[in-house]
């Protein structure tokens, strides 16, 4: 059975397909068009998956849509109903595009898979899962979890922004939901906004800011209790409402009334690339905080529906590793598992389980790894590096020589076998640097990312070493877990505004902690990626510290590096020294001259 | 035909058959656009707006 599971139209398009109950290739379409977050139908992902199972149009049995759009547009006319007459410009804005091709779905995708080849659909079967459905058996089918329950956290899908489900054996029962206006995801990224971040895609710094702010500060515990008491009803059996008197996502284009928000909390709504001041990064604390409570009142609700010991994470807001952590931490489940893929890219590979374990009842046990887009083999590597006219050298050992190089305090780019699936780089497209260095932080955001100054990175560290580093129990291999670092490695938390807290962390391990000592941890298992826990393993017996600065192989503004190209221009055009693809070596100083591109875009 | 047919699929499941007269207004329109953009009846929509 041929499966082709394929998410997008809205943001982060994707395809991911199934033979015969396996996953054998899964990627995202921003890789390919080098576009952040491509929306756009995923033809080059398709082709990718097809090529790489050596499969043709006409053998697939059944293709699967992430969404039902006849249940979207649905919700766009009765939501705008609802406030009439306010919401008339955004429902005039936003009909166009569903009147000439959305509400016609199912023609708009056979015409794009006319583009690809031929295909049948007489036999094929052209089918589409529920948003929410999708996520979960995302997450689910493949935690190998034989009962597990399931919570659902985005912006919105259909109608649900939030939903329980239990997950028994081949099947997934729906629980409880929250319906549209009210969404964790959406209050979050009307914070990103009003924090001056991209709605969408800056949700991750808003994370990271929040760890410079300062908890017991009045002025944290003020913006708490405004939020829980203006912003958004916690209620004691889990659920929540928006106070809508406060939001413009569904009457405008805008997430939130920013002269109401600037009232309520007295202080105006930060510009992109403005100056961070200390009530933004306390303002960024106050909904982190409310976040977890929302999501841990979810998670209380979930224990008492189900009764379950493990718990599955799916959507957007299940990326919040700072919450995942501190739900490992509750021990309210015995077992947490979060897809990499969390967000909407992830919900192709969840419309392919849906239709694999739902539709067709197909029992077979799925094996799971993120590593499930593009290879290249040596020979397509050197030819590439030839036509660049790169000066390289072929290694018999990479992860000895690359070890080295990060001993030696480089930044080393590190691309290896298959692409990752999902936002999260795991050893196979990524910038390596030495955690102990105090300096790696700003040279690798300032000079290679060039982002910004107050994010933080991630360490990867051997499985076994973990808890010599971290107050960690158990693995997390997808780096969706925040955990902290042992006191005995930290000293007193240091306070003072953004910059100070920054350039005087009190830790051996500077790079990769956060302000508040914590590490968003990836443990590296000697059986998932073989190459990049030898190169730890050569790193640690250098230096004695069995773990890696870790962060995606990319510049802001960009999708992580898909092809050797990518790696190469990438590598050029930043300030990294020493870039290692397959077998191959190459140092920046003996590199022939590259001309740069345009101006870094904002993301 | 194919749309039609999922369409009165999706409403009678849903049982939301309101949203009828909504959505043929609005591929009235939405044709009366892309028909005006390109012919002569670009004066009828004039008229009727």
């Amino acid at each position: 059975m041929i499966i082709l599971g394929l998410s997008g139209l809205y943001h982060d398009s994707a395809a991911a397909l199934i033979i015969n109950g396996k996953i054998i290739a899964a990627a995202q379409e921003e890789r390919f068009s080098r576009i952040k977050y491509d929306n756009k139908f995923p033809k080059h992902a398709i082709q990718f998956c097809l090529k790489n199972a050596n499969v043709s149009l006409s053998q697939i049995d059944a293709v699967c849509f992430y969404d039902k759009p006849f249940i979207k547009f649905e919700r766009i006319i009765e939501s705008h109903i609802a406030i009439v007459p306010r919401g008339l410009l955004s429902f005039i804005s936003s009909m166009p595009i569903w009147i000439k091709e959305k509400i016609f779905f199912k023609k708009l995708i056979k015409e794009k898979f006319r583009e690809l080849g031929k295909i049948d659909w007489q036999k094929t079967k052209l089918l589409f899962s529920e948003h929410h459905l999708s996520h979960a058996a995302s997450s689910y089918f493949v935690s190998n979890f034989s009962e597990s329950a399931i919570i659902v956290l985005d912006g919105v899908g259909e109608w649900a922004t939030t939903s329980i489900f239990h997950g028994v054996e081949n099947n997934i029962e729906v629980k409880k939901e929250i319906h549209f206006p009210h969404s964790i995801g959406l209050l979050y990224s009307a914070f990103t906004y009003y924090l001056g971040f991209k709605v969408n895609s800056g949700e991750y710094k808003l994370m990271g800011l929040a760890p410079y702010g300062n908890i017991d500060s009045p002025e944290t515990q003020l913006f708490i209790k405004k939020i829980k008491t203006d912003l958004v009803w916690i209620k004691s059996d889990g659920s929540y409402q928006l106070n809508m008197d406060y939001y413009k996502f569904v009457s405008g284009n805008r997430m939130c009334k920013e002269k109401k928000w600037e009232r309520l909390f007295n202080l105006k709504k930060r510009f992109p690339d403005s100056k961070i001041n200390q009530s933004h990064c306390n303002l960024a604390m106050a909904i982190q905080e409310v976040t977890k409570e929302l999501i841990i009142n979810l998670a209380r609700e979930a224990k008492r529906i189900t009764n379950s010991n493990s718990l599955c994470l799916a959507g957007g807001v299940a990326l919040n590793c700072v919450v995942n952590g501190e739900l490992e931490r509750l021990e309210i489940f015995d077992n947490i598992f979060v897809q990499p893929a969390s967000g909407d890219a992830g919900g192709a590979l969840g419309a392919a389980l849906v239709t694999d374990k739902i539709y067709f009842k197909l029992f077979s046990k799925i094996t799971f790894s993120p590593y499930l887009g593009p290879e290249f083999s040596n020979e397509y590597i050197e030819s590439t590096l030839k036509k660049l006219g790169a000066n390289y050298e072929k290694s018999k050992d990479v992860t000895k020589l690359a070890a080295k190089e990060i001993y030696n305090q480089k930044v080393v780019g590190w691309f290896q076998g298959k692409s990752e699936f999902g936002p999260r780089a795991l050893g196979n497209r990524s910038i390596l640097g030495d955690p102990r260095s105090k300096t790696m932080q700003s040279k690798i955001n300032l000079k290679i990312k060039f982002r910004e100054d107050f994010r933080p990175f991630a360490p990867s560290v051997l499985k076994e070493y973990a808890s010599s580093y971290f107050k960690i129990k158990k693995e997390s291999p997808f780096m969706l877990f925040v955990y902290p670092l042992l006191d005995q490695l930290t000293g007193s938390r240091i306070i003072g505004d953004i910059d100070f807290q920054l350039k005087n962390k009190n830790c051996v391990y500077p790079s990769i902690t956060h302000v508040d000592n914590s590490a968003r941890v990836q443990t590296v298992d000697s059986n998932d990626n073989p190459s990049f826990y030898k190169l730890i393993h050569e790193f640690g017996n250098l230096s004695n510290c069995y773990m890696v600065v870790n962060t995606s192989f990319n510049v802001r503004g960009e999708p992580i590096v898909n092809s050797p190209f990518d790696a190469f221009r990438c590598f050029m055009e930043t300030e990294m020294d020493v870039l290692v693809i397959g077998d191959y070596v190459l140092k920046k100083e003996l590199q022939p001259k590259w001309t740069k591109r345009k101006k870094i875009e904002l993301d | 035909m194919e749309f039609l047919r999922d369409f009165l699929d999706f409403m009678r499941s849903r049982k939301k058959y309101w949203l009828a007269p909504i959505v043929i207004f609005l591929i009235i329109i939405g044709f009366l656009f892309v028909f005006a953009s390109s012919s002569a009846a670009g004066s009828l929509v004039y008229t009727l707006f």
